[in-house]
């Protein structure tokens, strides 16, 4: 015999008190996981369906216009390319990739074109639109995931893990969007020349139906030497966290990156961050309700038990158990009882989210399950809280008033 | 002295005033004594009983244990001599309704936190001891009231105290099952040499006394 047995036992022997009991916790935990479930392969969504647009921040310099977002880099004033490195030496967390620029409109054939110089392996460009091209490389290593909490471990795949750069941009290649292709009349394999110099097109890029469709890319170096600004670049395009976007990236950014313009796609942005911000609204709600709620739940709970056991505490204190051990075993019993609320909790939220999900917010919620630890980490913290006051009266009793209890 | 008390006073408040439980008692026991505290209903029997050992603490007065006085310890100390030195059975029996024999048994040596096997090993000898072997498995309200009182017996000596405090112990027992108590008892002093302060309103109980204490309005009168 042990206290733990002693607890355990009498836990067994009033199974319909401790139903009860576990109900308000484990009700209350469920909504959480639920919620939370939900919330976060929302969030996933969105930030995938952000990703698929390619990069969400322009870094521009002070003086460009931002009316167009696609087309601001065209004709900008420049930015030092030092600026890449700033951003690549900082601290800042939430860059996933990016890809300067300098853009210009130039004659090519008697046509205005615009042509574009971009870095090798980090540009972004048309994004997913481009990965059927088939002149995409290896993998682009992310520095964090769209989501904080989008991770492997959640079953899911990111998007953006899976995007390929473009390894490999000779000086004397080029890529043609499909628009200026057909307005220049170029062929993958053809030639062009481009301010006196020869280019082989290597690729000619399937419609998008963006800007880049009416853009010449080539080799950033190439381009900036051929347009005579050296080390310059008409902007940054950042493929941000959208969790970091929300947390204050673009004014991080600008901290670093003076006599610029950092700009984001506002409207989708502001719209993810506006259902984040929701959803941990709704859930610290209810996590306040859940608090009391549950901790008066259990406190009741406790108290009745003790007002039940009063006798039985008499008994004890009797024998020589000291007023730790009345302690003892009632928290030992909020531990219990908070450890089978998590769980429960858990796995009545975890299945909510799984059934519910699909019907009543149309995505598929997978289990997530370090929810289970923060589950069982929130309800026990919520069951001892509740039993601590019932419990010190309990310890208090007199032993001698509480025998004559029948 | 084993167990001496002087001038036991317990007052509880009453209609602005006070009324004296306990009245300035004095006695001695010696170890392995048979104290039967007798009197009438209201006379302070059981509130001696209980007070010796800190479950009613006294207003005034002196209470020696084993030499040292224990009347002004801390409720720690107090807890630590019941959980090692006294036994107690009371008329009620006591016992924890969702516990087995065996684990009712168990429980002192589980706060005493003695091993496991020790502990079953203990208590199914005092089971046998008080003739139960063959109920360490049943419930309390599967037991009779003679046997219940003989759990209680058991797990008031199953961690070998100096002194068992008694309070009533056949007052919910027919005469028969009440002799069987009482000669159980006799033989517990009488083998273990444990002394036994018994409280009773029976006068054939109190007769197993080897020292007899009467009480009326809180004085000793003999």
């Amino acid at each position: 015999m042990t206290i733990l047995k002693l607890v355990f036992i009498e836990l067994w022997k009033r199974k319909s008190q401790l139903i009860t009991g576990l109900l308000a916790i484990t009700l209350g935990i469920a909504v959480i996981v639920g919620i939370q479930s939900v919330s976060v392969v929302s969030e996933q969504n969105v930030a995938r369906n952000l990703d698929n647009l390619g990069a969400n921040i322009l870094v521009l310099p002070q003086g460009a216009s931002i009316d167009n977002y696609y087309t601001s880099d065209i004709d900008a004033p420049t930015l030092p390319m030092d600026y890449v490195e700033r951003i690549l030496t900082s601290t800042i967390a939430g860059v996933d990739n990016m890809s300067p620029k300098l853009t210009r409109r130039v004659k090519v054939g008697g046509q205005s074109v615009v042509l574009t110089g971009i870095l090798p392996k980090s540009e972004i460009a048309s994004k997913p639109l481009w990965q059927s091209s088939g002149l995409l490389g290896s993998e682009l290593k992310t520095a964090c995931a769209p989501s904080q909490s989008t991770t492997k471990s959640h079953g899911l795949e990111d998007e953006k893990l899976k995007r390929k750069a473009i390894d490999t941009l000779n000086t004397t290649d080029c890529i043609a969007g499909s628009q200026v292709a057909k307005l220049l009349k170029l062929q993958a394999g053809g030639s062009i020349n481009i301010l006196g110099k020869d280019f082989k097109v290597v690729k000619i890029l399937p419609e998008t139906g963006t800007i880049d469709d009416d853009r010449i890319f080539a080799n950033l170096k190439d381009v900036q030497t051929l347009l005579g600004i050296e080390n310059q670049v008409s902007a940054i395009e950042i493929m941000g966290c959208c969790n970091a976007i929300s947390e204050g990236l673009l004014g991080k950014l600008r901290n670093i990156l003076p006599d610029t313009r950092v700009t984001s796609i506002n409207q989708i942005v502001s719209t993810q961050i506006e259902t984040n911000q929701l959803m941990k609204k709704v859930t610290l709600v209810m996590l306040i309700i859940i608090f009391f709620v549950g901790g008066i739940s259990i406190g009741n709970y406790i108290w009745a038990n003790v007002n039940e056991r009063k006798r039985e505490i008499g008994i004890l204190r009797m024998m020589g158990a000291g007023r730790s051990t009345i302690y003892r075993m009632f928290l030992l019993k909020a531990l219990i009882l908070g450890i089978a609320g998590g769980i429960l909790g858990y796995i009545l939220g975890t299945l909510a989210g799984v059934i519910l999900g699909p019907y009543f917010a149309g995505i598929l919620v997978k289990p997530v399950y370090m929810y289970l630890v923060w589950s069982i980490i929130l309800s026990v913290a919520i069951s001892l809280a509740g039993s601590l006051f019932p419990t010190y009266l309990a310890a208090k009793f007199d032993p001698h008033s509480n025998l004559q209890e029948d | 002295m084993f167990l001496q008390g002087e001038n036991i006073l317990k007052q509880y408040p009453h209609n602005g005033g006070f009324i004296n439980a306990l009245d300035k008692v004095s006695f001695n026991v010696d170890q392995g004594d048979f104290v039967t505290v007798t009197g009438p209903s209201g006379s302070g029997k059981s509130t001696l009983l209980l007070s010796l050992f800190g479950l009613i603490r006294l207003s005034s007065g002196t209470i020696i244990f084993n030499g040292k006085r224990i009347d002004n310890i801390s409720d720690r100390h107090l807890t630590d001599i019941r959980k090692k030195s006294v036994g107690y059975i009371l008329q009620s029996f006591a016992l924890i309704p969702y516990l087995t024999t065996i684990q009712n048994v168990m429980i002192p040596l589980a706060l005493e936190r003695i091993p496991q096997k020790e502990q079953v090993k203990r208590a199914t000898e005092i089971l046998d001891y008080v003739g139960l072997s063959d109920r360490i498995e049943h419930l309390p309200r599967e037991l009779s009231a003679g046997q219940q009182q003989r759990v209680a017996i058991a797990r008031s000596i199953v961690h070998r105290p100096q002194i068992i405090m008694a309070d009533e112990p056949t007052g919910n027992l027919d005469p028969t099952l009440s002799l069987e108590i009482l000669e159980f008892l006799k033989k517990i002093n009488r083998e273990n040499k444990i002394t036994i302060m018994m409280v009773t309103h029976s006068p054939v109980a109190a007769d197993y006394g080897t020292m007899k204490l009467h009480l009326n309005e809180g004085k000793i009168v003999n």
